[in-house]
């Protein structure tokens, strides 16, 4: 557990409105540099809003958000040259091969050439990706794909790393290797801030922060969580506390989805 | 008779084999779990059922009708939930469900019924006259499902009904799915999360276009025969190094903040001593551990290298 | 066959329809564009020609004639002081279109007769208007000599008359022409789009695991957009004949139901389209390709049929708006019967049944590619 006090990420009394709707209400955090960060919540909880203006691409509606010590208000397209982004989807060209695809990402950073195909050896050799080099993204499988996304999104050394549901669908070995992956990233240095719905996965952050209906419910490291409401593991914790909202809220609609 | 008989079933694309030789029988008015990982094939073979594809080898019976000449009347008894959202996103939750009990012959008398029923559990009535492009992700799963249900198929298939929603919504709906079950419908579900095989009476494990194993959960864990340890400590990650580097274990796996260790044999107390000093008082807490579905799930893929 | 799978699935299409506001708009806007662009930006009539005079006569006689053009709303004449050589220069810089020289002894000759040579070049660069314009100057010195009682031999027989468009309103040529457009495109493009649409957001896998059967879907989809291409052309029609005064001299029934047929072979090709294409970007751009520029370039819209290269001829054939043309133009303005127009609908039928047949029995009811 990165016990330096740089922090990487720092939002205070964040909110996010549309129209009337208040998808972030006041979220206030702080994540380490080198901390593995857990976003946990259902969808339409502000998870991926809350990443969207800590990636620049929202502007808040009140508060404040600084991410590697730059000003989202102000200075949102220099904090996208300080992070890196992968999506749930991949966002991949599927009928590239795996070296144009570096290639692509790393011309859109701005990379040399000589840069790239540096980046471009240590991503095959610490990802795996070497043999299928030559390959067409589409036909590789889907762990592998996974392992490219991550690559190109830190083709430029981002100091912060958004990671969102990236091991959506793989299967249990192909996900551990990657959260290998991941771990190694953050030991070099690297914060990463994670959303995902694998539970099990929420135990191997440093720390974990639920949300729900735009609030914070929780935000502490899984053990201490589990031993504050005396469950087995982070998912019983995130049952019992989302259910409790679910029955404290007073919508006449309380239909929790 | 079975709800659906599945013998022998392959299918590949191009030079792709997707399903390899699938036999597999579903029981009137069970919960069948058909579980594994993306690329396991399930789709494939769920598709394949709803006569959506054609077997290149093998059959597939569904109540007794084969999916490969007896497409109409198949298709009149399933209910199907696709993997991804396939409802219209510009029709109103109304409307979708009318399109369907339309496009089913559903009877008006029926219809007001069974709509009545389906709004009731899915808590969608608030919501009806809402596009279904604005609903939340879990509401769209129920509406699906809604679909799916309102000509009250004998047989309901449904692919990854909860992959990318939260452990509350995925609960809610696997609640939903059990009170289907008890009206008498046969369910065949697909999911990737390995843990929700237990809320199945049986399941099959996917892998790679292969069967793994089949029965119940209890049965299909009971295939595991090796002994397993959970063992915990400070520092997991090199916990799990210290025992990976030991001769007589099989496989370590981390299970968030704890290791499985799978053995050849049980080991004795006195090593259990031995590795507490070996990993510098690493090695805090272990425990005998029935094994979960991934347990079971690793051991497969290993024991196929 | 359910009639009421096939209303359903025809009212969902039709709430797809409404729900869609700007591509409605652009669905009846677009027509009335057309209509503003071909009848007033466009304008295939000519209008106040700038036409250079040399008159080597000068006579009383040559200014008489001079009058003539002037008094007609078509030319407009300048005296050209230069030399014959110069008129190069002018058509280059489009101080003219078109130049007369008089001869000098123009005033004599008329006096004594036969008959006097008047010399008229055309710039042909834009060689409709110049053939216009020919027309116009030889029907401007018909009435000059009809109006001296003398007759004047000329290259052209200028007896012909233009039947059935006497005044050449070029509304009455390209209404009917958008009419072709607009049904084509709706009940090709509009049709192909809708059913790839399914396939590509998933919901076409949806409906499949239900009793539904593909004539079924076909029908249910393709009825409202026959209704919206009557709708469409409708407001065409109107425009036509109250904006621009194009006359009606046939029978509506007729007209109704040739249309029709020609809706089929439109909606036919969309299919065929859709049962080949997996996106609807590509479905889209083979829409394009298929109807909107044939029907523009090739079809007899624009530019006729005879003057278009032999093989060029040959492809019109297998575009449906060529046939369409032919009837929609005989009923307004010819008048013409079933009976005439016989050929043509037999191309069209028979295209209809060819594409209807191979995209029913190509049209996919599982997901196998």
């Amino acid at each position: 557990m990165p016990t330096n006090n740089e922090i990487a990420v720092k939002t205070k009394d964040l909110t996010r409105k549309f129209g009337r709707f208040v998808a972030v209400n006041s979220v206030s955090m702080e994540v380490h540099r080198g901390e593995i960060f857990g976003f946990l919540g259902a969808n339409g909880a502000g998870k991926t809003t809350v990443i969207r203006v800590l990636c620049g691409l929202l502007q808040p509606s009140a508060g404040s958000a600084t991410v590697a010590d730059l000003d989202v208000y102000s200075q949102s397209e220099q904090i996208k040259h300080k992070i890196g982004y992968m999506s749930q989807r991949f966002s991949l060209y599927e009928d590239l091969t795996v070296e144009e695809n570096i290639e692509f990402y790393g011309g859109i950073y701005g990379l040399t050439k000589g840069q790239i195909r540096n980046k471009e050896e240590q991503i095959f050799t610490s990802f795996g990706l070497g043999p299928y080099g030559h390959s067409l993204t589409a036909s590789l499988p889907l762990g592998f794909k996974q392992r490219l996304a991550l690559g190109c999104a830190i083709l430029h050394d981002p100091p912060i790393l958004f990671l969102d549901e990236p091991t959506s669908g793989v299967d249990p070995k192909a996900r551990r290797e990657f959260w290998d992956i991941i771990h190694q990233t953050s030991e070099e240095g690297t914060t990463v801030l994670v959303t995902t719905h694998f539970m099990e996965e929420a135990e191997y952050c440093h720390r974990v922060l639920i949300m729900d209906a735009g609030r914070i419910i929780a935000i502490d490291t899984p053990h201490n969580l589990k031993k504050l409401h005396q469950k087995d593991s982070v998912q019983d914790v995130f049952v019992t506390l989302v259910r409790r909202e679910l029955e404290g809220r007073k919508e006449a609609d309380a239909s929790y989805v | 008779m079975n709800a659906i008989e599945i013998r022998n079933f392959r299918k590949h694309y191009g030079a792709i084999e997707a399903v390899k030789g699938v036999s597999l029988s579903v029981r009137q008015g069970e919960m069948f779990g058909l579980i594994g990982p993306d690329g396991a094939g399930k789709t494939t073979l769920m598709r394949a059922i709803c006569t959506l594809l054609v077997p290149d080898e093998g059959t597939i019976l569904v109540q007794s009708h084969d999916v490969k000449t007896d497409i109409m009347a198949i298709r009149a008894l399933l209910g199907y939930m696709p993997q991804r959202f396939s409802l219209y996103q510009d029709l109103s939750v109304e409307q979708n469900l009318r399109f369907f009990a339309d496009l089913f012959g559903v009877s008006q008398e029926e219809r007001e019924k069974r709509t009545e029923q389906l709004y009731r559990f899915s808590r969608l009535a608030p919501f009806k006259k809402r596009k279904a492009g604005a609903l939340s992700g879990g509401m769209k799963q129920k509406l699906a499902l809604s679909c799916a249900l309102i000509h009250t198929p004998q047989v309901l298939v449904l692919d990854e009904p909860t992959t990318g929603v939260d452990p509350v919504s995925r609960e809610e709906f696997w609640d939903i799915l059990r009170s289907i079950q008890r009206e008498g419908t046969t369910i065949f579900v697909s999911t990737a999360y390995l843990d929700e095989a237990d809320k199945c009476d049986r399941v099959a494990l996917m892998h790679q276009g292969e069967i793994a194993a089949v029965g119940s959960p209890s049965e299909v864990r009971g295939t595991f025969d090796q002994p397993l340890y959970q063992v915990s400590g400070r520092d997991v990650r090199a916990l799990r190094h210290f025992f990976a580097a030991l001769p007589r274990v099989r496989s370590t796996q981390l299970f968030g903040d704890s290791v499985h260790v799978v053995f050849d044999q049980e080991p004795m107390d006195s090593e259990w001593q031995e590795w507490r000093r070996d990993s510098h008082e690493d090695l805090e807490r272990w425990s005998l551990q029935s094994p979960s579905m991934e347990d079971v799930f690793f051991e497969f893929i290993a024991r196929k290298r | 066959m359910s009639s009421n799978r096939i209303l359903a699935i025809a009212r969902k299409e039709f709430f797809h329809i409404i729900y869609d506001f700007r591509t409605l708009l652009i669905i009846f806007i677009m027509p009335v564009m057309q209509l503003i662009i071909f009848g007033y930006a466009l304008n295939m009539e000519i209008q106040r020609v700038d036409m250079a005079i040399i008159d080597f006569s000068r006579s009383t006689e040559s200014r008489h004639l001079v009058q003539e053009f002037s008094g007609s709303r078509f030319f407009r004449p300048f005296y050209y002081e230069g030399a014959v050589s110069g008129l190069d220069d002018l058509f280059k810089s489009r101080k003219a279109s078109v130049a007369m020289v008089i001869p000098h002894d123009f005033e004599t000759r008329m006096r004594t007769g036969p008959d006097v040579p008047v010399q008229l070049l055309i710039d042909a660069s834009d060689a409709n208007a110049a053939t216009l314009i020919n027309m116009y100057c030889t029907q401007v010195i018909l009435n000059y000599n009809e109006g001296r009682g003398t007759k004047t031999l000329v290259p052209l027989d200028a007896r012909s008359s233009i039947l059935f468009n006497p005044n050449l309103k070029s509304s009455y040529f390209f209404v009917p022409g958008v009419i072709a457009m607009i049904l084509v495109m709706i009940s090709c493009l509009l049709t192909s789009i809708t059913i790839t649409r399914e396939k590509e957001t998933g919901t076409m896998e949806q409906i499949l695991v239900s009793p539904v059967r593909p004539s079924e879907i076909i029908l249910g989809k393709v009825l409202p957009y026959v209704a919206l291409a009557f709708a469409d052309a409708s407001v065409v029609v109107f425009i036509g004949l109250v904006v621009f005064r194009v006359p009606f001299n046939g029978s509506f029934l007729l007209l109704v139901a040739l249309t029709t047929l020609y809706i089929i072979a439109a909606l036919s090709l969309g299919l065929t389209i859709s049962t080949r294409v997996r996106t609807q970007q590509v479905a889209m751009m083979l829409a394009q390709v298929a109807t909107i520029l044939p029907t523009i370039m090739l079809s007899g819209l624009v530019f006729p049929i005879a003057s278009m290269p032999k093989l060029l001829q040959y492809v019109t054939y297998a575009i449906p708006a060529r046939y369409y043309l032919l009837i929609v133009r005989g009923i307004f303005l010819k008048g013409s019967q079933l009976a005439h127009l016989l050929e043509p609908t037999l191309f069209l039928v028979l295209m209809a049944l060819v594409l209807l047949i191979t995209s029913v029995r190509r049209f996919s009811m599982n997901l196998e590619r």
